[in-house]
């Protein structure tokens, strides 16, 4: 049996990533695919899957001499539902095939993922979904509709949840699969948002084939592979270490400091206020930073998406108050589908209409109230109607 | 203009060892000694410190000693440890003068960094836990607000009366500035009065002090006693925030508990949704709260520049936080929390007289304007 590898030894093998590929000579995709087979991808990932099944908090200390080196990173923005809900959830319930087709290509950003989870008819209620996967033979037929797909129209892979019996209560009759959005039978029709893009989508299935080797987890049993799904989402925010006025109210701040023509009394105790929860939500995304780092996660994980939510909204919101006559103005209503989501580098108003998606996207801020009330406070859970009845028999 | 600048070393927001174990030593005291009904008859006598608590925590445990050197008979421990006993001592509302003695006047006095003389002197005194001390200067002063004018000081001799000074009743030294500078005056003579004042927190006594020709020492000239005189109040201001988020934590556990067993309408209310999403919310200002508190204490500890801000912070935000969690233990308890004999309006009280206690949350935000560089117009 070996060891864990130590912080010297994670050292060690960051050094030699960057002396055999430099990061100033090295493109990055070949330099990202260098580092996932160095296994400093992840390091608490599995040996020969992007890590070296060292501690979690090892990982800092290779992002800090990465960094130092000026190696390119991943793009956020490309891997973002790719790497925090698709890969940790094929490394738990995939094959070792699975593994080791989807997780590298993931990693350097070359294959983008997108979610097909929610429905028309099922939100918030992600279980009532109706999209059916009848078997034939060694694959699976897949019909229905999705909704609100972030870069479907991008995404090269989705990880995908379809009804597979529905004469089964509605949590037991669903399965997980992985669905090629090449496939025949996918179409993707960009949605368009209150912003005046189309960063999401609607998805429509028609007689998908998907082959049972693409499955994830048992027949019937992906609400629990969901699970994990949704859980990575929730949590893969807020870890990451932000300077002072790194998120919405740097923009906001220096607009204050720069023109000061704008400033009035009511604005400025808003402000002031606006600064100190920022401040303190900083703060307590870098106490659970801390936290993890120690290997004592807390809950405050499912409360910071909740801060952040709020606070953005809030901040945006007078922000386009604050800039006045400015404010009735709004940079570029253009249909356009963007490939990336770029949150900071466009305008107020901008700014102001993305911002109500965060209180909405990955569980609206009420689902995540009830959560922590009943997870995190152990209060009882909402009264249930729909537990014990065939999915067929509810009410729609 | 440019950002404020970022201090380079990053703050240690999470609990240490010996702090879990500092920790642990209050709490059980504080729950053989000092429980609500304790509180509230305490509240209610003419005497609302129990001495035999005070000596228990003081000398026992070793807190009034905590922020003092070992060489003067202290336990040289820092801010951090302070705040985690602050913590316990606002999650039991205990009546005790350890934020205005150990924390306030003791950081004033440490400010002043005198070896021996009779700073030094007194510094041990204090750390010996037979002796308090407070500052007189009402409670309701920020780090940044005016501290002289009410003491006129000639050759030593003091006239004067300040009003609302925090544990004055229970002190045995009054630390006063004066335009000539911080004199150490003895309560015990008769040329100090201490008029006891009807105050809004039963578990923390004010009084109007009055110096009518009374004797002191001079500690400080009147630079040197500027600098520590804030410096004392920065310290009480930035773990008072510990004290708030200790209180807010313990309205949180209470009112899930009771709302957890309490049923109407065949159901216990902590079912129902509008409740459970007022707790929920509670729950992530208390954490927020936790992180806020923690920085001030670790910025203090290692006597960080970023400590003024950190400390501006953490009051703006602790002070709503825990007066919003006692009201809010106060409505979801419904009649029983309107009841002297429930112990919610103690935290109630503290809460909202905590909220101007250095400095209100609207005068700490005053501060992060200046050091944040968010001007008013
Ligand atoms: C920008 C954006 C991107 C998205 N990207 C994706 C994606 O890539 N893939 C994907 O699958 N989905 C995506 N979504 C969908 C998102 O997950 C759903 O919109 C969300 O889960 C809410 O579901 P719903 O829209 O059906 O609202 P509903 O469930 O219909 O909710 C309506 C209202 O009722 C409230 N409500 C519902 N249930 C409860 C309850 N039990 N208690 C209290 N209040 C309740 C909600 O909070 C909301 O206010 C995206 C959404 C947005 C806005």
């Amino acid at each position: 049996m070996t060891t864990a590898p130590d912080a010297d030894e994670v050292r060690r093998r960051t050094r030699d990533l960057l002396s055999a590929y430099p990061p100033a000579t090295t493109e990055r995709t070949a330099f990202l695919r260098a580092r996932f087979d160095a296994g400093l991808a992840w390091v608490h990932y599995p040996a020969g899957l992007g890590g070296l099944d060292a501690p979690r908090s090892l990982q800092p200390v290779v992002d800090a001499a990465l960094a130092a080196a000026g190696a390119p990173g991943n793009d956020p923005r490309r891997i973002g539902i790719g790497l925090g809900m698709a890969a940790p959830t094929i490394l738990g319930f995939g094959t070792d095939e699975q593994k080791r087709r989807f997780l590298r290509p993931l990693w350097a950003g070359e294959e983008v993922w997108c979610q097909l989870f929610s429905e028309p008819g099922a939100g918030s209620d992600l279980a009532a979904l109706g999209t059916r996967a009848v078997r034939d033979g060694s694959d699976w037929v897949v019909d229905g509709q999705k909704v609100w797909t972030s870069s479907a129209h991008v995404a090269r892979w989705a990880i995908l949840i379809a009804r597979t019996d529905p004469d089964l209560p509605k949590h037991r009759g669903i399965s997980y699969f992985i669905c090629d959005m090449t496939d025949p039978g996918v179409e993707v029709r960009p949605l368009r948002q209150i912003t005046g893009e189309a960063e999401f989508n609607e998805v429509f299935l028609t007689g998908v084939r998907i082959p049972d080797s693409r499955r994830l987890g048992p027949v019937g049993e992906g609400w629990k592979v969901a699970q994990t799904t949704l859980m990575n989402e929730r949590v893969s925010i807020g870890g990451a270490r932000i300077p002072r006025e790194g998120g919405m109210i740097g923009p906001v701040s220096r607009t204050w400091r720069e023109r000061p023509e704008l400033r009035t009394h009511d604005l400025h105790q808003r402000l002031l206020t606006l600064w100190v929860e920022a401040e303190v939500a900083r703060l307590t995304g870098e106490r659970l930073r801390q936290q993890l780092v120690a290997g004592q996660p807390g809950p405050e994980g499912s409360g910071m998406k909740l801060a952040f939510a709020r606070l953005n909204q809030e901040i945006s919101g007078l922000e386009v108050e604050l800039l006045g006559q400015e404010g009735l103005l709004y940079g570029d209503w253009t249909m356009r589908r963007p490939e990336l989501v770029d949150f900071t580098g466009r305008d107020a108003g901008y700014r102001y209409l993305r911002s109500k998606g965060n209180s909405i996207e990955g569980g609206t801020s009420e689902v995540l109230l009830n959560i922590v009330a009943e997870r995190v406070l152990g209060l009882p859970a909402e009264p249930r109607n729909d537990k014990d009845v065939a999915w067929k028999d509810l009410s729609r | 203009m440019t950002a404020p600048n970022q201090s380079a070393a990053t703050p240690d927001l999470l609990y240490s060892e010996a702090e879990e174990d500092l920790r642990s030593a209050v709490r059980s005291l504080l729950a053989d000694r000092a429980g609500a009904p304790a509180v509230t008859a305490a509240a209610e006598s003419g005497t609302p410190y129990d001495p035999r608590l005070w000596k228990a925590l003081a000398t026992g445990i070793g807190a009034a000693g905590l922020l003092v050197p070992e060489t003067l008979g202290g336990q040289g421990a820092s801010h951090r440890e302070a705040a985690v006993v602050l913590e316990e001592l606002g999650r039991g509302v205990t009546p005790a003068p350890f934020l205005t003695s150990a924390v306030a006047a003791t950081g004033t006095l440490l400010a002043l960094e005198a070896e021996d003389g009779p700073v030094a002197a007194l510094l041990a005194e204090l750390a010996s836990g037979r002796t308090t001390a407070v500052l007189a200067v009402p409670f309701a002063t920020p780090p940044s607000g005016a501290l002289t004018g009410a003491v006129a000081a000639s050759a030593g001799v003091l006239d004067g009366t300040v009003r609302g000074v925090a544990d004055a009743v229970a002190a045995d030294v009054l630390l006063v500035p004066t335009a000539e500078g911080l004199y150490e005056v003895r309560t015990a003579g008769d040329a100090v009065a201490l008029e006891p004042l009807v105050a809004l927190d039963l578990t923390r006594p004010l009084a109007a002090v009055t110096l009518a020709g009374a004797t002191g020492t001079l500690l400080a000239d009147a630079a040197a006693a500027d600098g520590a005189v804030r410096h004392g109040l920065l310290t009480g201001a930035g773990l008072l925030a510990s004290e708030q988020l200790g209180l807010a934590e313990w309205c949180l556990t209470e009112t899930v508990r009771y709302t957890r067993e309490r049923h109407q309408f065949n159901r216990p209310v902590g079912s129902f949704q509008s409740l459970k999403h007022r707790m929920a919310q509670l729950w992530l200002q208390v954490v927020s709260a936790r992180a806020a508190a923690r920085n001030a204490a670790d910025a203090l500890a290692t006597g960080s520049p970023d400590a003024p801000l950190a400390v501006a912070v953490a009051q703006a935000y602790c002070s709503k936080a825990a007066v919003h969690a006692a009201e809010e233990c106060v409505q979801l308890h419904g009649g029983i929390g309107m009841t002297w004999e429930h112990p919610a309006h103690l935290y109630l009280k503290r809460a909202k007289a905590d909220s101007i206690a250095y400095g209100t949350a609207g005068s700490h935000l005053g501060t992060v304007a200046g050091l944040a560089e968010i001007p008013a117009p």
